[in-house]
């Protein structure tokens, strides 16, 4: 077991675990921020995603010894985001969510994106969302959201 | 003898000794190329020098799973990088490979077409010597490369897959590696096929 301290949301924790253990265990089991949701378990899915180092990130297949001293941004910290609060808006407006699953993955997602490239294409959505799968098909609504927000933020 | 019949003999001697230390030197280093060339086009190294617009993964090389692409930098697109998942050294726990920098080669250093067959000897070593597609490398600049580059060093140290099981390796070490390229660049950087 190893004791890492942790940006979370600017917040700084600790934890003493096995090195081994991926960023998702640890937000879920030991901080009880279960926002974060497991998927796949191995980065196929996207449902797991953060922001670690400003990068989305698939959190359920780094193990926290490769954390480092990166900060740790979460679909908890969204709301109080200038696009984290464009993008939920717009997933609200446009009424996105079907069974919400995979849904705070899909919006850390669109954040990153926003982050990058304010006016996207249909290419850049696709591509940058495409490892973030909706067993529901919400995909065509998430792609409207995520120029809604664009606009929005422009 | 006739002096001017020695001196003949003399530079016919050198001339023929100097076309067989040639010829002795360009065989050693095709030689050396072969054993290149078995590394760069082992699944570790040939799955991210792709002529597509994803790279590959596992040793049958398929086509890396959750929709990765390219990107206009080779390391993927914004909400999708690769980093995304790599990190900076292997996660063993968790079966993802990790090295600094993980990246696609240029499409200038493919070694495969698009229909994922890999380039011929000849075609991957012209490729590799020319430095409008090289980053401008020079021989010792390709040695440098294939001695320090972390994602070549990782092709020698790719770790565990998700099942626990190591990844398989390149046909040499690292060392062997090394010292063949030195050997294929010390006799010139020849490529099979050129005159």
């Amino acid at each position: 077991m190893e004791t890492y301290k942790l940006s979370v949301n600017g917040q700084p924790r600790e934890v003493t675990v096995d090195p081994g253990t991926p960023l998702l265990w640890i937000l879920r089991e030991d901080l009880k921020m279960t926002g974060t949701k497991y998927g796949c378990g191995i980065g196929a899915c996207g449902a797991c995603t953060v922001h670690l180092g400003g990068i989305a990130t698939r959190s359920c297949v780094v193990p926290v010894s490769l954390v480092g001293d990166r900060p740790i941004v979460t679909i908890e910290a969204m709301a109080e985001d200038p696009v984290g609060r464009a993008v939920q808006d717009a997933w609200v407006a446009h009424d996105v969510v079907q069974c919400g699953y995979c849904q705070s993955g899909q919006i850390m997602s669109a954040v990153a994106l926003l982050e990058a490239v304010r006016r996207p294409t249909d290419t850049d959505i696709e591509e940058s969302m495409g490892g973030n799968l909706c067993r529901c098909a919400t995909y065509v609504r998430i792609r409207e959201a995520i120029k809604a927000a664009s606009q929005q933020l422009a | 003898m006739d002096p001017h019949r020695a001196l003949l003999a003399t530079v016919l001697v050198l001339a023929t000794v100097a076309r067989g230390s040639a010829a002795s030197e360009s065989a050693e280093g095709l030689a050396a190329w072969r054993q290149v060339y078995s590394v760069l086009t082992s699944p570790r190294c040939i799955n991210c020098h792709t002529a597509t617009n994803h790279p590959q993964q596992g040793d049958d090389r398929h086509r890396h799973f959750a929709n990765v692409v390219r990107g206009p930098e080779g390391n993927g697109v914004p909400a999708l990088q690769c980093v995304t998942c790599h990190q900076e050294s292997n996660a063993d726990s968790t079966g993802v490979p990790g090295g600094r920098g993980w990246h696609l080669a240029p499409l200038s250093m493919r070694w495969q077409d698009p229909s994922a067959k890999i380039l011929s000897s000849t075609d991957v070593c012209r490729a590799i010597t020319d430095r409008s597609k090289n980053h401008d490398l020079d021989g010792p600049g390709l040695v440098k490369h294939h001695e320090e580059e972390p994602l070549v060093r990782w092709a020698f140290q790719p770790g565990r897959r998700i099942d626990g099981t190591a990844r398989t390796l390149p046909p040499l070490t690292h060392e062997q590696f090394v010292a063949a390229t030195h050997r294929w660049v010390d006799a010139g950087a020849p490529c099979p096929g050129n005159r």
